[in-house]
């Protein structure tokens, strides 16, 4: 006898505090079809969190959860499956929490090749604080902290992950989410890290990326297992394809423990 | 502390000459000869080599301090000897060994009257093929303290003994053999009245104490980035956990490491990192989180001069402000001091114990003499202590990890657990884990962590209390060994003391704290700082009985027995 699983097993009965309209339902519900489809066990999983709009996104889930400091998912995320490495663990958050200040522990999450999946909802802005440039807007979008738009070129995510050492590299978009579930399943299914950036349009601060719908697209390729492959297409890219873009099976990385000896057989190497 | 039957020698040299080594080699020899001892190092900025120094103290008895000066001073050549002069005092009675052939000895170590003995180094052991200065001056040491040939020998193999090259030992047993030749020093060695213990002893850093404390409390997964002078205590656990079924996991930054054992122990694995100054500076806003989730977590911060880089390969207390009052907030926490090298073992143990136990952050306020100085001691006792975290046993669908509870601690699912899935939360929240800002669940949930501290029992280990009388010496952490020795000291002059060593400095238990003070007429509190934190943290509490002073000052120079001895008697005389 199969058990049905269905997505709404996956949510828990707290409702969301996202604006209407954000790109973050549809990630919360891609996510959930995704646990759906691989019948993960709900114990057996765990979503970790920084700060921000879409950092509130594991009390949603009928998983365990950590939601804790603004750029700490990943180390978090690092540390429990390091100590629990039998554990499904999935990060989440925003630009501003992964690529600013938790900008170092992306680079050294996909240099780790841990076994686990990160997941960053895009909006190209602060949303939690109310409209502020994230490292991911474009350099000439007008806001109060920066009124002549901040003059900086964008934050690469897909290349920066791809040259840190991520084994899977992919963007999605938070209006599709049929294909933002097929991604989240192969992310999570990838034995090593594995990144997705999600387009995910904020309707309150940035509202012209209602648009990003008609712009998005998927790439008609396979995904490349030689970097500078994917780098090229990458760089070729104006930021609107989806699909993965990198994939290799460089080995996932886990400390090593086996149990080999006691405490006191250890003390022994301190007698004189 | 019995303070009498000790001998204190000092080994330097620049970069190379092997002081260090030496060091190593004479600590071991002494140990096996039935007596104990303490070796710490001071060493310049370099990376590798540079002068270092090696201040050792040996007695038939444990010793924790250095005393105020030394008997015997090795300089095996005089470079940049200046920069160890003021750690290294001389008196008329010490002797300064040197080379014949080094230069003019420098007048900043002879000006106290120190008697001088000028060897040929060098020059024997350009003689012995292989042969080098510094086992020619350990054989003078051996010769000094009585050390038989056979027992340097046996120290030398143990030491080298991973070194294939066999020449290197039989070279260097030949310079120990000649050095105990070149002088024929007429009075008896300096350990002829000593009582020769053949019980088992230890050689263990305070670092590795740590290590070892870690491990006993079951202490599994361990976060690591490097810093000065806490790299040992990583360094030891990162094989020694892996053979006990541990994992650890260099982390990027401190950041990350804090993170890293949040997230180890949220999976239900006691966690541990271990850190300095500017480390635990960027942990704080971690340990708030730690705080507010209720995740047990451990930092070891050995502490070095600060404030910023300060002086890394130094000691000082200065930190304890941090460690009580930095973070954001109210956030109840543990802070605890190992009170000698020896009770990093027990400190850190209890440390782990009590943050299981009790969900919170403890911090373990060690510094750089505690950390690197290596102890010939007794193996540690072995303390069995409730070291459990709180778990639910059958949990129902409503189930609430933040429950409001009798004693404050409430059941913590761990991930695996089924119908346990809660979400953790910086954010203040409700009993459920649901984030909230209603001002219901922020008061409750800030008593709730309050009280499962101030309900708990510490038990007698809060403090250790030594001697009565009028004077009380309050003390924490690595001054308190040389506080004993003071307080030793002014007893022979009629003083009555009574040192009060605390363990647990917050939440420090009040009621006792009075208590242990109620004979007592004045109070002294002793540490290793400029502005008297511990003494004004203790007013502040009101947790000083009768008229009251500050004896701090900073590093990077040890607190020696005599000025405390001095700042004693010029309080009782005052009064």
């Amino acid at each position: 006898m199969t058990e049905i699983v269905k997505p709404k097993d996956y949510k828990s009965a707290i409702k969301p505090i996202w604006c209407p309209g954000c790109g973050d339902f549809g990630v919360l519900s891609s996510i959930t079809r995704a646990f759906a489809f691989l019948k993960l066990t709900h114990e057996q999983t765990a979503v970790v969190s920084g700060i921000g709009c879409s950092s509130r996104l594991p009390a949603y889930l009928d998983t365990y959860g950590f939601h804790g400091l603004h750029g700490r998912a990943l180390p978090v995320a690092a540390g429990l499956k390091a100590a629990r490495p039998d554990l499904t663990v999935i990060a989440a958050g925003g630009d501003g929490d992964g690529y600013s200040i938790g900008g170092n522990h992306f680079l050294h999450a996909c240099r780790r090749n841990m076994d686990m999946t990160y997941i960053v909802m895009d909006n190209n802005v602060y949303g939690m604080t109310k409209g502020q440039p994230s490292p991911t807007t474009a350099p000439d979008w007008p806001s109060k902290l920066a009124p002549h738009g901040t003059g900086i070129r964008p934050f690469q995510p897909l290349a920066i992950a791809l040259s840190s050492g991520a084994s899977f590299v992919a963007r999605g978009f938070a209006g599709d989410p049929a294909n933002l579930t097929r991604l989240i399943v192969e992310a999570i299914n990838h034995p090593g890290f594995s990144f997705i950036e999600v387009l995910s349009p904020c309707p309150t601060f940035r509202p012209e990326q209602k648009e990003w719908k008609h712009a998005v697209r998927q790439w008609q390729e396979d995904p490349a297992d030689d970097p500078v492959a994917a780098a090229g297409r990458i760089h070729a890219d104006d930021g609107m394809s989806t699909g993965i873009v990198y994939l290799s099976e460089l080995p996932a990385w886990q400390p090593g423990s086996e149990q080999s000896t006691s405490i006191e057989r250890l003390e022994q190497a301190f007698y004189v | 502390m019995n303070n009498t039957n000790t001998v204190s020698i000092a080994i330097t040299g620049s970069g190379g000459s092997g002081a260090v080594t030496t060091g190593m080699i004479l600590l071991k020899a002494m140990a096996q000869a039935g007596f104990y001892g303490i070796m710490s190092r001071s060493s310049g900025p370099q990376i590798r080599g540079g002068e270092s120094a090696v201040l050792m103290r040996f007695s038939d008895h444990e010793v924790y301090s250095h005393d105020d000066s030394f008997h015997v001073l090795l300089c095996l050549d005089w470079l940049k000897i200046e920069r160890f002069a003021d750690e290294i005092p001389l008196h008329g009675k010490s002797l300064l060994l040197g080379d014949t052939d080094a230069g003019e000895i420098p007048g900043i170590l002879t000006e106290g009257g120190a008697e001088s003995l000028l060897l040929p180094f060098k020059k024997r052991a350009g003689e012995i093929e292989g042969g080098r200065s510094n086992m020619i001056g350990l054989g003078v040491l051996a010769m000094l303290l009585g050390i038989s040939a056979d027992l340097m020998k046996k120290a030398l193999q143990e030491i080298f003994g991973h070194k294939k090259d066999r020449l290197i030992i039989e070279a260097s047993a030949a310079c120990i053999e000649q050095g105990m030749k070149l002088h024929p020093f007429t009075r008896p060695p300096l350990t002829a009245a000593w009582q020769i213990s053949h019980a088992q002893r230890w050689n263990i850093s305070g670092n590795e104490a740590a290590g070892l404390g870690a491990l006993k409390a079951g202490v599994r997964f361990v976060a690591a980035y490097p810093i000065t002078p806490a790299s040992e205590i990583l360094e030891w656990l990162s094989p020694n956990l892996e053979k006990v079924g541990g994992a650890l996991l260099q982390a990027e930054d401190e950041l990350a490491s804090i993170n890293m054992i949040i997230g180890a122990s949220f999976g239900g694995v006691p966690a541990l990192t271990a850190t300095s100054g500017p480390g635990l500076s960027l942990m704080m806003e971690g340990l708030g989180l730690a705080v507010a989730s209720e995740t047990p977590v451990v930092v070891v911060n050995v502490m070095r001069g600060g404030p910023s880089t300060g002086i890394p390969t130094k000691s000082e207390q200065a930190d304890l402000n941090l460690a009580l009052f930095g973070f954001h907030g109210d956030a109840p926490h543990i802070v605890l001091a190992p009170t000698h090298i020896k009770d990093c073992v027990f400190t850190v143990q209890w440390a782990s114990c009590l943050a299981e136990q009790l969900q919170t952050v403890t911090i373990v306020m060690s510094d750089q003499f505690l950390g690197q100085s290596r102890a010939v001691v007794d193996p540690p006792q072995d303390f069995s202590m409730p070291c459990e975290r709180m778990t639910p046993s059958a949990i129902e669908e409503s189930y609430q990890r933040y429950e409001l509870t009798e004693n404050g601690i409430s059941a913590m699912s761990i991930p695996g657990t089924p119908r346990g899935m809660y979400t953790a939360d910086g954010l203040e929240h409700g009993p459920h884990g649901t984030p909230s800002s209603m001002a219901q669940d922020h008061l409750s949930q800030m008593s709730k962590r309050r009280d499962k501290l101030l309900k708990y029992d510490f038990g007698e280990r809060w403090a250790e209390i030594e001697g009565a009388g009028d004077t009380a010496i309050v003390t924490w952490g690595s001054v308190s060994s040389v506080v004993q020795e003071a307080a030793q000291r002014l007893r022979q002059t009629g003083i009555t003391i009574r040192v009060i060593t605390v363990r647990l400095l917050m939440p420090l238990p009040l009621q006792a704290m009075k208590s242990v003070q109620k004979d007592t007429k004045r109070c002294i509190v002793v540490e290793q700082n400029q502005s008297g934190q511990f003494y004004h943290y203790l007013k502040g509490l009101d947790a000083l009985e009768s008229q009251s002073s500050s004896f701090a000052r900073p590093g990077p120079l040890l607190l020696r027995a005599d000025e405390i001895v001095a700042f004693v008697e010029q309080q009782v005389k005052h009064d």
